[in-house]
């Protein structure tokens, strides 16, 4: 026998004894994957974004399919997807979607440059962790936003920029999705997820300050001072509560009836997508707090998202020129 | 020369005041005394609005080992017990006093003259240290560590020598030359005080040689004790690093942390802590006023000040002549290492060491560019690190990778900031990266 007819019959009975192997540990071993996992996934909208809590659209895909085996989806929502995609993966796993509200950020601070005078010039690194781990921040307000734009850098979806007038980040309602990234990329907390509400409609205090009162006033001309007015205003619904000198409206019990928003002293209760009121006289300091909610026109926006970017330019660069 | 070993810088000198004797500043209105004047955990306020208390009379008792009591520094009334603005730009826990009077409580010895420790066989090692802890004395270089837990060395730890920090490396401050220059039999008293509360016979105070009168006047003082040697060492900042001074006086290198400087059988305490000491230890005073320099190249009258804690900055810059216009960065403490501040209603404390004011230009730090890779950082690093890759993971998040290089072992001296040409946030950067590595490791013990 020749080289060549030796090494054919080696390699070929080398090739066959695998092959056997190969097919009864394939049988074996057998990894029984749900089919039904990758037809969730490809319902959803592959950001993976993590707003979920799970590792990317896989990883909720799979949660999915196994929550399916106790007959609920419970709690899993996808924020980006909203009902629509839940009510596919619903269809797929033959349940009913879970009513989970779809939630929107929103970014609790009313403390314009003009409103929040500036004590000093912050001239660090410009992210707000960094600005918020010096104690800093340019005005004497430790709670409100520091527009160093964190969320910005989080949002995968292009939903927040620093608006440059005011100097806080603004949330565009059409493209939030409310995944939650920017709530944990702000250091001060100043971001919560709200539920949309009926028609969009919603009433936030737009502070996060928890100073007392009088310093309160001190540090910013739209602050909630604690005073409890709304509280009162509220008794019917018990909506509102005081705490750490701070009022908050419960989502769940609000009506909606913008009373306290009438009555705060410092305007800082605003309500969102309400339509114009008729002929009434505008609620002290509304005017400048207009920028904050909804103005989704391209106008405000434009300058927001070149400014962000340029300031996030220099480290992004440098980052990457030191990685090569 | 001695000095230490790897990396280091050489800032401007910009000892404006030290010509300029220590004063006595004028009693403030109201002093706002905050809880929070030390490292560990917070003292608890004991008295309540209305109280009436003189100088020396107890504020805030100690609220755990790692932390200090709060002496009143005034005599007056308490007006309130609230949150107050402190040197650390947060709201805090603080008692106001409205001064009335200068009354002192009694025991405490005012009068000038010296007492010696060899004098007072009665004071035991027990005794010394327990009067540090009720004086409520701290690091008073600026760490403000309480001095108490330093004098007790964990079990398996001894004491070899006692050093004592009188570099004062950071630019602009000279309350401890100052110190040195006018109560130098007071401070090697101290010294003594601390070399008998840890048992040794050895103490060196380390001097730079830019404070040559205070090295020749410390010498000829030390003269009677044979025991302290004054080490002259090259000025090199961060000479006054813990870790530094000791590679510089002794040549012995404490390891990376956890390992604390006894590791290595050495106590260090700033000079300003050894001259608090000798006061509580032997005229029974506690912790109420220190030496403050304030200074900066457009104040009229750079100075440094022996001013009782709890007076507002605003007050102590008007004895200065008042705050320049072209001011652009108020920072407490020195340049390199101290923090800007938002207001001038926070009061001094036991750690405020300097008042810098510096004027628009200076304090306008230059736009950052990227890293052209030079590793100045790296040769000026007193730790051997890296800082322009701990900036770099840190800014990027990628917290195990700033663990595995050795962020927590950063100093925070800033060299690196300092020195890079390319005027680069490093030291933010590496900031945010070792608390939150710092943070990680913490949380990780608890598991």
């Amino acid at each position: 026998m020749n080289v060549i007819q030796i090494a054919v019959i080696v390699l070929g009975s080398i090739g066959l004894v695998s092959a056997v192997i190969l097919f009864f540990a394939s049988k074996k071993f057998a990894v029984h994957e749900d089919p039904r996992i990758g037809e969730v996934a490809a319902v959803l909208p592959q950001a993976n974004c993590g707003g979920c809590g799970y590792p990317g659209c896989g990883g909720f895909a799979n949660a999915c399919v196994k929550a399916s085996a106790s007959g609920s989806l419970g709690d899993l929502n996808c924020a980006p997807g909203g009902k629509e995609v839940m009510e596919k993966v619903a269809c797929i796993l033959g349940l009913q979607a879970s009513a989970a509200s779809p939630k929107v950020a929103v970014v609790r601070c009313s403390g314009t440059c003009d409103a929040r005078p500036h004590a000093v010039v912050y001239d660090g690194a410009h992210t707000c962790r960094i600005q918020s781990m010096t104690g800093m921040g340019e005005t004497q307000c430790l709670y409100g936003c520091l527009g160093e734009g964190d969320c910005v850098r989080a949002c995968l979806f292009g939903a927040i920029q620093v608006n440059p007038e005011t100097g806080i980040a603004e949330v565009d309602e059409t493209k939030c999705t409310g995944c939650g990234a920017c709530q944990k990329a702000c250091p001060r907390g100043l971001i919560e997820l709200r539920p949309v509400g009926p028609k969009g409609r919603r009433v936030v205090v737009l502070c996060n300050n928890k100073d007392k009162g009088i310093i309160a006033t001190k540090v910013c001309k739209n602050s909630c001072i604690g005073c409890g007015k709304c509280v009162k205003t509220c008794e019917k619904f018990e909506a509102i509560t005081l705490e750490a000198n701070l009022a908050y409206i419960d989502p769940e019990k609000c009506k909606l009836c913008r009373k306290c928003e009438e009555v705060c002293p410092r305007g800082v209760i605003k309500g969102f997508n309400f339509p114009p009121k008729k002929a009434a006289a505008p609620a002290p300091g509304t005017a400048e707090h207009t920028a904050v909610p909804a103005s989704r026109t391209a106008e405000p926006a434009t300058p927001a998202v070149s400014a962000p970017a340029s300031d996030a330019s220099s480290p992004t660069n440098s980052n990457e020129s030191t990685k090569q | 020369m001695k000095t230490f070993k790897i990396g280091g810088v050489h800032p401007a000198e910009n000892k404006l005041s030290a010509g300029s004797p220590i004063r006595e500043a004028a009693l403030p209105k109201q002093a706002v005394f905050s809880m929070f004047q030390h490292i560990g955990a917070p003292a608890k306020p004991v008295v309540k609005k209305g109280d009436l208390v003189k100088v020396g009379t107890l504020l805030g008792e100690a609220g755990g080992f790692v932390s200090a009591p709060v002496y009143s520094s005034v005599s007056g009334k308490v007006s309130k017990v609230d949150v107050a603005l402190d040197s650390s730009n947060s709201r805090r826990m603080a008692v106001y006093v409205d001064v009335e009077g200068d009354e002192w409580e009694e025991g405490i010895d005012r009068s000038a003259t010296l007492e010696k420790l060899s004098a007072h066989p009665e004071l035991d090692a027990k005794t010394i240290v327990e009067k540090i802890k009720t004086a409520g004395i701290v690091g008073m270089g600026g760490a403000t560590f309480p001095c108490h837990v330093k004098l007790c060395p964990p079990p398996g730890c001894k004491a070899e020598c006692v050093i004592i920090n009188a570099v004062e490396c950071e630019p602009y401050l000279t309350a401890d030359h100052r110190l040195m220059l006018e109560h130098a039999d007071e401070i090697l008293e101290g010294v003594e005080c601390i070399m008998k509360a840890v048992d040794v016979t050895k103490g060196y105070i380390g001097i730079e040689n830019n404070k040559p009168d205070a090295i020749a006047l410390m010498t000829e003082k030390a003269a009677s004790h044979p025991n302290i040697e004054i080490v002259p060492l090259k000025v090199k900042y961060p000479q006054g690093g813990e870790k530094q001074l000791i590679d510089a006086v002794i040549a012995r290198q404490v390891p990376a942390p956890p390992a604390i400087p006894i590791a290595v059988g050495a106590v260090v305490q700033n000079v300003g802590t050894a001259f608090a000491i000798y006061q509580a230890v032997m005229k029974n005073k506690p912790l109420i006023d220190r030496v403050i320099t304030v200074t900066g190249k457009s104040v009229k009258n750079p100075s440094n000040l022996m001013a009782r804690l709890g007076t507002p900055f605003q007050q102590l810059i008007d004895e200065c002549g008042g705050l320049p216009e072209d001011t652009g960065k108020i920072i407490g403490g020195g340049p390199m290492m101290g923090k800007a501040l938002i207001s001038l209603e926070v009061p001094m404390t036991k750690g405020s060491s300097g008042l810098l004011i510096m004027n628009d230009k200076e304090a306008r730090r230059s736009t950052p560019e990227p890293c052209i890779r030079c590793a100045k950082c790296v040769s000026v690093c007193p730790m051997g690190l890296e800082p322009y890759l701990l900036a770099t993971v840190s800014s990027q998040q990628d917290w195990e990778t700033a663990e595995n290089e050795d962020v927590v072992s950063c100093i925070e001296c800033g060299s690196c900031q300092f020195t890079c040409p390319s005027h680069r946030h490093s030291l933010d950067n590496i900031r945010l990266g070792k608390s939150t590595v710092m943070g990680i490791i913490r949380s990780r013990a608890q598991k």
